[in-house]
């Protein structure tokens, strides 16, 4: 009887292995693959760019050399530096902001009462139609900006902040709890540790829609940036270099949200790496 | 009757026994549910007592209200002769579902109650080191739960609560979400673990050749609302091979008894 027990240290030895049984073969090579895939999609640009789709659709390839002409010529290295103070200032104060008060609306009953409210009919509305009343009330400077990229990253930072902290692992709080947790304890080594997977999901929509914000703010409020030059370049039908500063941005946007899974599986949900 | 020295409710107390807690006339109601009535119990220093009863018995409301994680309506807990408000450094819980924190290590998790308590790092590391080795999981400290058996999740548990050094340790239905062969093994180990820790073990289950299994003491609970029905103390003599008692014959005379008596709360 004792041969047919299973023991405990078999079990794990074979999780592991498994796992990796089934990443053999073409799914082994993710790199590879990605490559791929922007190969792809490089090469069907390029045709469409060639046919031509429109006169206003340059190729991929002009695109890159556009991009390297303005990085040469210095007129897109100086419109980020003026784009990204709103943008950096608004999501750094649309994260520390949204995830604070979240969290508080999720631990505390009569803020929730307060604030949640707002913030639900704000992600629903249209907030691009606040900008000019932004406009109106703060001018066209940095302030004006950093409030249309908060109006749009707020919301959704706050609400998921908000919806994880509230369904918290209730066990876990209990567990702390028993073992002579204090209060700030149970906040700040379970549920914050808990809800991070739902905060970081929100703060990288939060962040995609900060650059929304900026983009917004620098085409309606006055042109400056990154908002400038793509309609500066609009205006000038240098088509080229009007998809190379929206690609720029595009792909700013992009490597952000991937440093903040980053940051995120680095400091809060090591057990998900190399998951 | 020749297995088990068998009590009628009250039970008179036999020589005066060293009690680490004593329970009087505990109470709890949820909502219009008499979930516990009138109990009185004491738990021997250094012994191993189980709950034992159907489901609704409320014996794990009885369990969480000793932990001071639930109160009771009427009555008083009182651990060593100090009356219980909440959680005590002289208790510690082990979870039926675990509650092991995902994003920590078998180490971190292990050694938590004691980051609590604000222990420094490398002691409170020596001391989970420790146990994490006590209880069978030597080699396993960098692993994360989810790499882990449900068995071995438990034993994490298990070691948690030890190393906070507490005199009691509360189990709640510990072994319900492990699975069949990982449980034997693992009562085998409680037993063992018991004779050199010199803790008092309270212990809720709804297996009665668990709770006979394992316990020095039984205490049987009937529902709605939870009572005391009974207390038993299998006399099982658990100093050689653990695979024996399944064997003896003290043991499934036990077995059997409670099982007659549990039989009539059985729908």
């Amino acid at each position: 009887m004792a041969s047919s027990i299973r023991t405990e240290s078999e079990a794990v030895g074979f999780a592991p292995l498994s796992g990796r049984g089934e990443a053999a073969g073409w799914q082994d090579h993710p790199i590879l693959l990605r490559l791929i895939s922007i190969a792809l999609f490089a090469g069907i640009w390029e045709i469409a760019g060639r046919i031509p789709v429109s006169f206003a659709f340059p190729t991929f390839s002009d695109t890159i050399i556009a991009f390297f002409g303005l990085m040469a010529d210095g007129s897109l290295p100086s419109a980020y530096l003026s784009t990204l103070q709103p943008l950096l200032l608004g999501v750094v104060l649309s994260a520390f902001i949204g995830v604070g008060l979240g969290t508080l609306c999720g631990l505390w009953r009569t803020g929730e009462w307060l604030a949640i409210p707002i913030f639900i009919v704000l992600q629903a509305a249209p907030v691009a139609a606040f900008i000019p009343m932004v406009t109106f009330v703060y001018g066209i400077g940095l302030t004006a900006k950093t409030l249309a990229v908060m109006i749009l990253a707020l919301p959704v930072i706050v609400l998921n902040t908000y919806k994880a902290v509230r369904n918290v692992n209730e066990s876990l709080l209990v567990m702390c709890r028993s073992f002579l947790g204090t209060r700030w304890q149970s906040v700040t080594k379970i549920i914050l540790p808990d809800a991070s997977p739902v905060i970081f999901a929100g703060l990288r929509l939060g962040v995609a829609a900060g650059f929304v914000g900026v983009v917004l703010a620098e085409l309606l409020i006055t042109p400056t940036g990154i908002g400038d030059l793509i309609t500066f370049h609009r205006s000038r039908a240098d088509y080229a270099e009007m998809y190379a500063t929206i690609g720029s941005i595009i792909a700013l946007s992009t490597l952000t949200l991937v440093f903040l899974q980053w940051v995120e599986v680095r400091i809060f949900r090591p057990e998900k790496r190399g998951a | 009757m020749r297995s088990a020295v068998l009590r009628k409710e009250p039970p008179p107390m036999p020589a005066p026994v060293d009690s680490i807690v004593e329970v009087r006339d505990i109470s709890k109601t949820y909502g219009d549910v008499e979930a516990l009535r009138g109990i009185d119990l004491d738990f021997p220093r250094g012994k191993l007592t189980s709950l034992l009863g159907p489901s609704g018995c409320g014996k794990t409301t009885l369990l969480k209200i000793i932990a001071g994680l639930i109160e009771a309506n009427a009555g008083t807990v009182t651990v060593d002769g100090k009356p219980v408000s909440g959680p005590g450094p002289e208790r510690a819980f082990v979870f039926q579902d675990f509650a092991l924190m995902p994003w920590a290590t078998v180490m971190r998790n292990v050694a938590f109650g004691l980051e609590l308590r604000g222990v420094n790092k490398t002691e409170r590391e020596g001391k989970a080191r420790h146990y994490i080795g006590e209880v069978g999981l030597a080699g396993f400290e960098n692993k994360y739960p989810h790499e882990l058996s449900g068995g071995m999740r438990q034993r994490v548990g298990l070691a948690r609560a030890l190393s906070v050094d507490a005199e009691v340790l509360l189990l709640d239905e510990p072994f319900s979400a492990v699975d069949e062969q990982n449980r034997r093994k693992f009562q085998e180990d409680l037993i063992r673990l018991r004779t050199n820790q010199n803790k008092t073990f309270i212990f809720v289950t709804h297996s009665i050749e668990e709770a006979v299994y394992i316990s020095d003491r039984i205490v049987l609970l009937s529902p709605r609302p939870g009572r005391v029905s009974q207390i038993i103390e299998p006399e099982i003599d658990r100093s050689g091979d653990p695979e024996r008692i399944h064997r003896d014959q003290h043991y499934l005379d036990t077995v059997d008894e409670i099982w007659q008596g549990l039989k009539q709360y059985v729908e």
